[in-house]
């Protein structure tokens, strides 16, 4: 467990954080520039707060009142940079063993075969790093760092300086770091589709501040966080398992606390949890109960709350049994009258849920190959 | 082929070079590390003091040399009373004015280098348990290299032409200190030794172009280990 409280300043920009993280994933969130990078960096010994204290499992890393202020080696916290940061005189076996070889004794080692083959480097081993793609050296970097035996495992925008289909090939490993190997990550980025798919929880940080944590689904279904969290990509993520396969028409059936939501088909076992976020922009709403409309997804909900925004759109909030959001035109929300307090019926494309939209154990797998 | 004291200057030459390369190279990494990774009050002044050999004129290098190493010099007279090592008169002395006259280059060479090594390198080897003093043998001394092999090439053919230093600090003794350089001077004191200073010109061009060849070879084969 993560224990942070923290006060310092990066250049003339000031940092106040504090916050708690358990197991699993939790990811650091806010634009770029907004101090990210540096409250990880004072998390990892690389900046110095000026006040406050860090522990990790118990072991104060950081306290301003008692004096303590380990060294970076000392820490033992695994750091992944956004640049891979390999050590172009090793190969990749040597940087892969480079901190192994000094976890101190009496520390849990990790188990290098399995870490190997989980992240697929066995073919890599005798090759050099100049040699390697982006995506590989990402790898090697995420596989040096979990050798060290660490604590607790920092990423910071591990995928920033990847293409497209290299960052989904990452994310996957990722994610079997996060089931398989059960080791707690702070994951940082500006991202949502890789929060959601990553992330239990997450810490939304603007100028430097935590402005709102909590679970990934409480954040992104609050109206006052839009701002930070983004306009177009908004959406409720909602949390869901797999309730039912239909092979006859390639769909799987979820089910969540506000009915079932058709989706296309999910190569995953019943039962299975799963994170899926529903954009804003996707959803529709009607006063009827809609008939005879492709829209396999209807949900009876009422109106909770309306966004001010001056756009030609507004962001609406239905309580379907869990937060929903709907993207309308200002012109529907007249002629409809729509307003807090009114009964309304929420319509979700099945064919918008896509892999990007989703996240959990062992979230999206059943979309990779396609 | 080489007369006598051809090979006599030949191998003084190269024992003086060796052993003042070998034994001012700690130190010159050091220094070298000093100014290119810390900072301290002075430092201008200290690099100011590391490059004067390469700007004072090479007599007045050795004339300090010999105020402060001769036997009637402090330094001199507490090598000589307490270890019984005596500089002037001696190939350690003309060692010493060679790898003096030499360090600048060395120094130079190697903290180009050594800044040119991308720090996050060393924050990462951090971050895997290493502490400072492992990271500068297995991350940073390993990048560094190439710039110590040029460093300590430089130096070396440095060392091979030195002669102002010398002369003045350690003298010209035959079989002493009489390097390639001071024995073609010396063939030039006499008449009718063009043809001998002809022969220890070429033999000094030799010489260095099998330095230069040896380093370029040295210099691909580091490349290939650290990768670059």
């Amino acid at each position: 467990m993560l224990e942070l409280d923290i006060k310092g300043r990066a250049g003339d920009f000031p940092i106040e954080a504090a916050f708690r993280s358990e197991a699993g994933v939790t990811a650091l969130f806010g634009r770029s520039g907004a101090g990210k990078t540096s409250i990880v960096d004072m998390l990892a010994g690389l900046r110095r707060p000026e006040a406050g204290r860090i522990a990790v499992d118990g072991e104060v890393l950081f306290d301003s009142e008692a004096g303590i202020d380990l060294p970076i080696e000392r820490r033992r916290l695994g750091y992944v940079f956004q640049e891979a940061r390999l050590f172009p005189h090793l190969t990749v076996a040597g940087n892969l063993s480079y901190g192994q070889r000094l976890v101190p004794a009496g520390a849990a080692n990790a188990d290098a075969d399995r870490v190997i083959d989980l992240l697929d480097l066995r073919p890599l081993l005798e090759r050099r790093p100049a040699g390697l793609s982006g995506g590989e050296r990402q790898r090697v970097a995420i596989g040096r760092a979990l050798l060290a035996a660490p604590r607790l495992l920092l990423m910071d925008e591990p995928l920033a300086n990847l293409d497209a289909p290299r960052r989904g090939e990452i994310l996957g490993f990722v994610e079997q770091l996060r089931d398989d190997l059960g080791i707690a990550i702070v994951y940082v980025s500006h991202n949502m589709d890789e929060i959601i798919r990553l992330a239990d929880n997450m810490v939304v940080i603007s100028d430097g501040r935590v402005a709102a944590m909590g679970s990934v689904a409480e954040i992104t279904s609050r109206l006052d966080l839009r701002p930070l969290t983004g306009r177009w990509d908004a959406g409720a993520v909602l949390a869901t398992e797999v309730a039912e396969q239909d092979p006859r028409d390639g769909l799987t059936r979820l089910a969540f606390a506000g009915g079932d939501l058709w989706i296309p088909r999910l190569d995953l076992p019943l039962g299975a949890p799963l994170r899926v976020r529903v954009r804003a922009r996707d959803v529709a709403l009607a006063l009827e109960p809609p008939r005879a409309v492709s829209v396999l997804n209807v949900y009876r909900g009422r109106v909770v709350e309306i966004g001010d925004d001056d756009g030609p759109q507004v962001d609406v909030l239905v309580d379907i049994g869990s937060p929903l959001w709907a993207r309308i035109t200002r012109r529907s929300q007249r002629e409809l009258d729509i307003a807090p307090g009114r009964q309304v019926h929420a319509m979700v494309k099945a064919v918008a849920v896509d892999r990007h939209s989703l996240g959990g154990r062992d979230p999206g797998r059943g979309y990779r190959r396609r | 082929m080489l007369t006598p004291l051809e090979i006599e200057a030949l191998a003084l030459s190269l024992k003086v070079a060796v052993w003042a390369v070998v034994c001012s190279l700690p130190l010159g990494i050091l220094i070298a590390w000093l100014l290119a990774r810390r900072e301290f009050p002075g430092k201008a002044l200290f690099d100011g003091l590391v490059h004067l050999p390469l700007v004072l004129p090479p007599v007045a290098m050795g004339y300090v040399l010999l105020v402060l190493f001769g036997r009637n010099g402090q330094l001199g007279a507490w090598l000589h009373d307490s270890l019984g090592i005596s500089l002037v008169f001696s190939w350690r002395g003309a060692a010493l004015a060679a790898a003096v006259m030499a360090f600048p280059l060395l120094v130079r060479a190697i903290r180009l280098s050594m800044e040119a090594v991308d720090r996050r390198l060393e924050t990462a080897a951090r971050t895997l348990g290493a502490g400072p003093g492992r990271v500068f043998l297995t991350i940073t001394l390993p990048l560094t290299a190439p710039g110590i092999l040029t460093g300590v090439l430089l130096a070396f053919v440095r060392c091979l032409g030195e002669f102002g230093a010398t002369i003045t600090f350690a003298a010209n003794v035959p079989g002493e200190t009489r390097t390639i350089p001071l024995a073609l001077y010396s063939a030039l004191q006499v008449p009718g030794g063009e043809d001998a200073a002809f022969r220890l010109a070429w033999l000094s061009v030799a010489l260095a172009v099998a330095a230069l060849i040896a380093s370029q070879f040295l210099a691909r084969r580091i490349a290939g280990r650290i990768g670059i």
